[in-house]
């Protein structure tokens, strides 16, 4: 059975989705075809579980709650450990554009970038949904800001969860280095001193998710406090060699 | 407050400060816990340095003398930093409770799979 494995992976992380994805997962089939569909489904009380089964994709189901990055990271973990050459991450309530997982993957695939972002404030931007409160804007806009000045690299949008990557960034992500509260910025950063490439890519996102699990009180005064301690002290860290094959 | 004192106080806020600053850089404390400790720190610099408000505060608290209002501050957020760990620690033996039940489930589901597996040596199976 292995050996008919794909080589690219869809992971999604989702917290009482029910509602959201058989239409997430029906957009992916049709823009990706080539890829293998995984669910995490982190605790969920509804049926995120049942529906992303029912519309054919695979699922693993955590215990309780853990978390938005770590949930992804179990998936990390999955994709690593059955050898997934490519990895696409998105979001299960509909505010990631499915029609853009070709526009992430390709430069990962073609060797341009070992992680490509997808990112909703660019040229795509019109043809999305996507409308953020004055506060969140301006402390995303601070956050990129912040990072391209670190990565020496315009970043646009360093919270973006719509990411497309290649096995060497999914061993980093797997690891215990990646920050399971909030995979944002200081990933990127820590990305970039290890040496790996990163790109951004335009993509149209949409004001869905009312839902606030993947929102993960970005821009909240904690958010802000644990960004800036992690990346000043990431600064301050060795690069672990191992984790570079 | 003597200048001994407040030098004391000062050197030892920013030690602390440093610690904790060193054990999140070392992935020994996670940045959750680490901000009580550093608004801990930060607070007792703040009152030892700046002696108008260490004044202020020791007026307004009701207190005796400033090193109370140091001495004060310091158990309060003592306190609030074992408040922090109590509810944490609720959380993680709920948690290691679920986790070992289902563990223990998961082995037995294991258990009676592996008892129907095909060509398994006859002798070894119960049914």
């Amino acid at each position: 059975m292995d050996k008919n494995r794909k080589d690219t992976l869809v992971l999604i992380p989702a917290f009482n989705e029910g509602k959201n994805l058989r239409e997430v997962i029906s957009g992916i089939r049709q823009s990706c075809p080539e890829a293998d569909i995984l669910v995490i489904n982190d605790g969920s009380l509804d049926n995120t579980s049942e529906a992303a089964i029912k519309a054919g994709a695979e699922v693993i189901n955590l215990s309780f709650k853990l978390g938005y990055g770590a949930a992804l990271q179990t998936g990390f973990k999955y994709a690593l450990h059955k050898g997934y050459k490519y990895l696409l991450q998105m979001d299960g309530d509909g505010q990631h554009d499915s029609a853009y997982l070709q526009n992430l993957l390709h430069p990962v695939k073609s060797g341009e970038t070992d992680l490509a972002i997808g990112s909703r404030f660019s040229s795509e931007r019109e043809k999305g949904t996507y409308k953020a409160g004055f506060m969140k804007r301006t402390g995303m806009k601070i956050f990129a800001a912040i990072t391209s000045v670190l990565i020496r690299q315009k970043i646009t949008d360093a919270t973006s969860g719509y990411q497309a990557m290649n096995s060497k960034v999914l061993k980093i992500y797997s690891s215990d280095i990646y920050p399971v509260d909030f995979p944002d910025a200081d990933v990127l950063i820590m990305l970039h001193r290890m040496g790996f490439r990163i790109q951004e890519v335009p993509v149209a996102m949409h004001q869905n998710g009312s839902n606030q699990y993947m929102h993960r009180g970005m821009v909240s005064f904690y958010y802000v406090f644990k960004m800036l301690l992690s990346i000043f002290v990431d600064s301050l860290r060795k690069i672990p060699k191992e984790l570079l094959s | 407050m003597p200048l001994r004192q407040k030098l004391f106080a000062i050197f030892i806020s920013l030690a602390l400060l440093m610690l904790i600053i060193e054990l999140v850089r070392r992935r020994k404390l996670r940045e959750e816990y680490s901000w009580l400790w550093l608004l801990t720190a930060l607070i007792i610099l703040f009152l030892a340095s700046w002696h108008h408000l260490l004044i202020y505060v020791t007026s307004f608290i009701g207190a005796g003398l400033p090193t109370s209002t140091l001495f004060f501050f310091s158990l309060v957020f003592l306190f609030l930093i074992a408040i922090q760990f109590s509810i944490r620690i609720s959380q993680l033996t709920n948690q290691i409770k679920t986790l070992v039940q289902e563990n223990g489930l998961l082995h037995k589901r294991i258990d009676e799979l592996e008892e129907n597996v095909p060509g398994k040596d006859e002798a070894e199976q119960i049914k």
